[in-house]
């Protein structure tokens, strides 16, 4: 198994002198090939700020975040850019689905952008719409989606360019228990059957619970790690809880 | 309290809405300026005549203000509109904490208070000082010298503008409380998240519609540029508004079909970010396909008013200089019951006119006419495209006939070519261009005249460029110069004098001008001096062309600023948009030039329509203005596309960079 990101004593600080926040305070940790990593925290605990970080949306203070041996804190202009579009692969809370465009035209512009000949967009569109089941709403538009089916699309988006790692933000916060589930699900397939290396942001127990490994954070640090092991989804969900538990209260939004 | 949020919300925009107060204050100052021209310090130095032409051009710009200032409450009303829509969260939020809509409507009055004083102020500002360029241009025009340079301020101008423009103001604040006070809060605050339903149209129906308004456009065109003439004024409204139709139709259809034909061509949908620019522009022309219309329209008439005036005023100038040699033309035409053999010069003398006034050199000449050599004759079967155009000209009218050697003699006097003639030879002077092309093909064939038995044939295969009356422009239909032999006394039917004056400073002229004009009309002598044509063409050409000017600015500023703002309201809109897409990775460059293609699109579009409406309306506006002159000249169409080019061009490059700005976030 190699490793395809190491997050290596990151800091960030907002604020000046007088007023300083660590949002975060010296994480470490390292993502391997095909893992299935979900980051849990309360709100205000940095997690967001993390994921941030390591998709070169946000930039550090210290620390190095090594993606397939690139130090992306190290990239600038343009090259964060291609790093971004060829290397990860988002799905945000709110979908970020472009409305004006129908869901083949979402899928296919993470490919346009990459000036990938046409004819090989086609194809590939296909391809992924056939694997997470949308084929028949490619020439929908967003709107005329259900939240399940956008969440889909944005999922078919991010894997299209094969990305060394799916970047999910809160991946089931807009959605209802049925179509968060039936999401879930696909992250099973695209991690199982596609080996995609998924890390995941969320504070929602269930949704974790499809993770193979949990790492908590409270106050920008590292505060404790699960790992599923041979756990079956619903012993793992009740570890989570215990852990959630011991974060004493503070995560009171879980489920 | 309430005031401050105003100032600040003002301060706020500022930044966003540039253009929108950039366009009033330009409105502003345009309006002043030409509404000013009355106390220009050019004006108290203009001759007589001048200062009538002048009252009248007032006259007119005052009846043209009135219009502009139409317009101009047009796209205020209308801007402002949607500068409020774009606020509505805003304003939901005011409400929310609390306030009532008399204190949001309060909000909004001092608002428009501000802006209105600060558009009015800073514009008439820069119209004051504008006005003084235009007394310049004022004083080249007239060609006036004007004694030591005085600062121009108009009163009259000053209030009228305050006048008007607060009444606009006015109009906007009826408009903003009636649009706040049909609000419902929820409206109000979900305005920002509003999913914009896209109604996909059925591709056949846009491309069968397409088609059906080009061929509408096509029928219409047909009727302004070919057949004219056909045409009364009541069909002049009706085809208006049916070009306004076909033009909204055009763009209505356009949106529907253009996506699906480039979608075809997956070669293009599918690189960069052209299927996004497209779906971007396809999902905003279903929204702005009117206002698209009206800037298409607006831009139509930019081209094609500055264009001609400008080409009339070029034209009239040209001609005038070469129409004009001498200093005055007098013409015996001899009244009821008395002889026509009497000479020009001897009938002034008569009626107590001293020829010392006169350079010596002066030319008397008689005119002669036969029932033998008439229109229909000469111009043979083709004398109907000649009448239809040209209102004065008459089948059975005599041709105006001369002996050569008198036109030498005068030809000499105005410096142009003299000819030769062999006995049986006649030759044609002629310069409306229109008249000369037919009677070139009679001229062509060698068609032969008779006159008393005797035949001459054309000594040239075309017209020859002359005239013996000075005119304001090029309207000679036609004058048959003769052999002296050929020409019978019995047939003169009236005398032509051109001459110098014999004192040329300035005084000199006027004194001999007034002189000239005294002579009584009912005598039968007609004279045409110098003065009056140059002046009557003057100020004929620069009232057109200030008119031209003021209007086809008005309306170009209008049709670009509607556009610019609806950009940039939108590109606030589309950040998010923009978010994504910087999120999965595309590069800033390609990104912007995305936003730069769907701008420039959106110019375009309207742009391009406009300028094939204004290739047909052109040459309705050349057909109709024939007995002027040219007036699609190459030069003024130059001009105008220039003047298109900086002023639209500047507006797209501002919104361009603004939208940049706001996609950006900064």
């Amino acid at each position: 198994m190699n490793t395809v990101l190491e997050v290596a004593n990151v800091e960030k600080y907002y604020g000046n002198k007088s007023n300083l926040t660590k949002a975060l305070d010296g994480i470490s940790f390292s993502v391997e090939e095909g893992e299935f990593v979900g980051i849990m925290g309360a709100s205000g605990s940095g997690k967001t700020t993390l994921l941030n970080c390591v998709s070169t949306i946000d930039r550090v203070t210290s620390g190095k975040i090594i993606v397939n041996d690139i130090d992306v804190t190290r990239l600038r202009g343009n090259h964060l850019n291609q790093f971004r579009r060829e290397e990860l692969g988002f799905i945000f809370q709110d979908f970020n689905l472009l409305d004006t465009l129908t869901a083949y035209e979402n899928i296919s512009l993470a490919l346009t952008i990459q000036r990938i000949s046409p004819a090989k967009i086609h194809k590939s569109v296909k391809e992924i719409a056939d694997k997470l089941g949308i084929e028949d709403i490619l020439e929908k538009y967003p709107y005329q989606m259900s939240g399940g089916q956008k969440q889909r699309v944005a999922c078919a988006r991010a894997m299209i360019t094969n990305p060394q790692i799916v970047m999910a933000d809160e991946p089931t916060g807009a959605l209802d228990s049925k179509s968060a589930r039936m999401l879930l699900e696909s992250f099973q397939y695209l991690n199982q059957q596609m080996a995609a290396t998924i890390l995941m942001v969320t504070h929602d127990a269930f949704t974790a619970s499809y993770a193979n490994r949990i790492l908590f954070i409270k106050d920008g640090k590292l505060f404790n790690e699960l790992v599923r092991g041979r756990d079956t989804r619903k012993e793992f969900f009740n570890r989570i809880i215990e852990v959630v538990t011991l974060l004493g209260g503070e995560l009171n939004d879980v489920i | 309290m309430l005031f401050k949020l105003s100032v600040k919300n003002i301060r706020k925009s500022l930044k966003d809405y540039a253009i929108y107060f950039m366009t009033l204050i330009l409105g502003v100052a345009i309006f002043y300026i030409f509404n000013s021209l009355d106390s220009q310090q050019a004006m108290t130095d203009l001759s007589s005549s001048t200062k009538e032409i002048i009252r009248l051009m007032i006259t007119m710009l005052g009846g043209v203000s009135v219009f502009v200032s139409c317009i101009l409450a047009f796209l205020i009303v209308y801007a402002n509109n949607f500068l409020i829509r774009r606020r509505k969260k805003e304003f939901g939020v005011y409400m929310t904490l609390g306030m009532g809509k008399g204190q949001i409507s309060r909000i909004l009055v001092g608002e428009t208070f501000l802006i209105g004083l600060l558009s009015l102020a800073v514009g008439l500002f820069i119209g004051v000082l504008g006005a003084q360029f235009m007394s310049v241009l004022v004083v080249k025009m007239f060609e006036v010298d004007m004694e030591s340079y005085v600062f121009v301020f108009s009163k009259t101008a000053f209030f009228k503008t305050i006048l008007y423009f607060g009444i606009m103001y006015l109009a906007v604040l009826v408009f903003n409380t009636v649009s706040i006070s049909k609000c419902s809060l929820i409206d109000l605050l979900s305005a920002g998240k509003k999913t914009e339903q896209i109604k996909m149209k059925k591709p056949a129906v846009c491309i069968l519609l397409f088609l059906a308004s080009a061929a509408l456009l096509g029928v219409l065109y047909y009727l302004v540029a070919v057949t004219p003439d056909k045409l009364d004024t009541g069909s002049y409204g009706i085809i208006i508004l049916l070009g306004c139709l076909a033009t909204f139709l055009i763009f209505w259809s356009l949106s529907g079909f253009l996506l699906h034909m480039v979608k075809r061509n997956k070669k293009y949908y599918l690189k960069d970010l052209n299927a996004f620019v497209l779906r971007q522009i396809n999902s905003k022309v279903n929204t702005t396909v009117f206002a698209m219309t009206v800037i298409c329209i607006m831009l139509f008439m930019t081209i094609t008013v500055l264009s001609s005036g400008l080409g009339i005023n070029h034209s009239f100038r040209v001609s005038l200089e070469e129409m004009t040699p001498v200093d005055v033309n007098t013409e015996y035409m001899p009244p009821e019951g008395e002889s026509a053999g009497i000479s020009v010069s001897d009938k002034l003398q008569e009626e107590g006119f001293d020829l010392t006034a006169f350079q010596d050199d002066y030319v008397d000449m008689g005119i002669y006419a036969t029932d033998q050599l008439t229109m229909g004759m000469t111009i043979g079967e083709n004398i109907d495209e000649v009448t239809k155009n040209f209102m004065f000209l008459d089948a059975n009218l005599p041709e105006d006939i001369v002996k050569l050697s008198d036109y030498n003699r005068l030809a000499k006097l105005y410096g142009r070519e003299q000819y030769e003639l062999g006995d049986g030879e006649y030759l044609v002077l002629c310069n409306i261009d229109d008249v000369k092309l037919q009677r070139d093909k009679m001229l062509k064939k060698g068609e032969k005249i008779r006159l008393d038995g005797v035949s001459y044939s054309p000594r040239y295969e075309e017209c020859q460029d002359g005239f013996l009356m000075m005119m304001t422009n090029r309207i000679n239909p036609g004058i048959y110069i003769l052999p002296d032999h050929a020409v019978k006394e019995a047939w003169r039917t009236g005398g032509f004098l051109a001459a110098n004056y014999a004192v040329q400073d300035k005084k000199g002229v006027e004194e001999t001008d007034i002189k000239i004009n005294a002579v009584r009309r009912e005598s039968g002598i007609y004279s045409n001096t110098r003065t009056d044509i140059v002046s009557a063409s003057m100020g004929l050409s620069t009232i057109i062309t200030f008119v031209a000017i003021y209007l086809g600015i008005i309306f170009l500023i209008s049709g670009a600023a509607i556009l610019a703002l609806k950009e940039l309201s939108e590109s606030s809109d589309n950040r998010e948009r923009y978010d994504v897409l910087r999120k999965i990775g595309a590069d800033e460059s390609m990104i912007n030039r995305s936003l730069f293609k769907q701008i420039g699109i959106f110019f375009l579009m309207p742009l391009s329509l406009a300028v094939v409406h204004s290739v047909f309306g052109l040459q309705f506006v050349r057909k109709m203005m024939i007995t002027i002159g040219e007036v699609n000249r190459f030069g003024s169409i130059v001009t105008t596309a220039a003047v298109l080019l900086v002023i639209y061009g500047g507006y797209f490059l501002t919104t361009y960079l603004g939208s940049k700005r706001i996609i950006q976030g900064k």
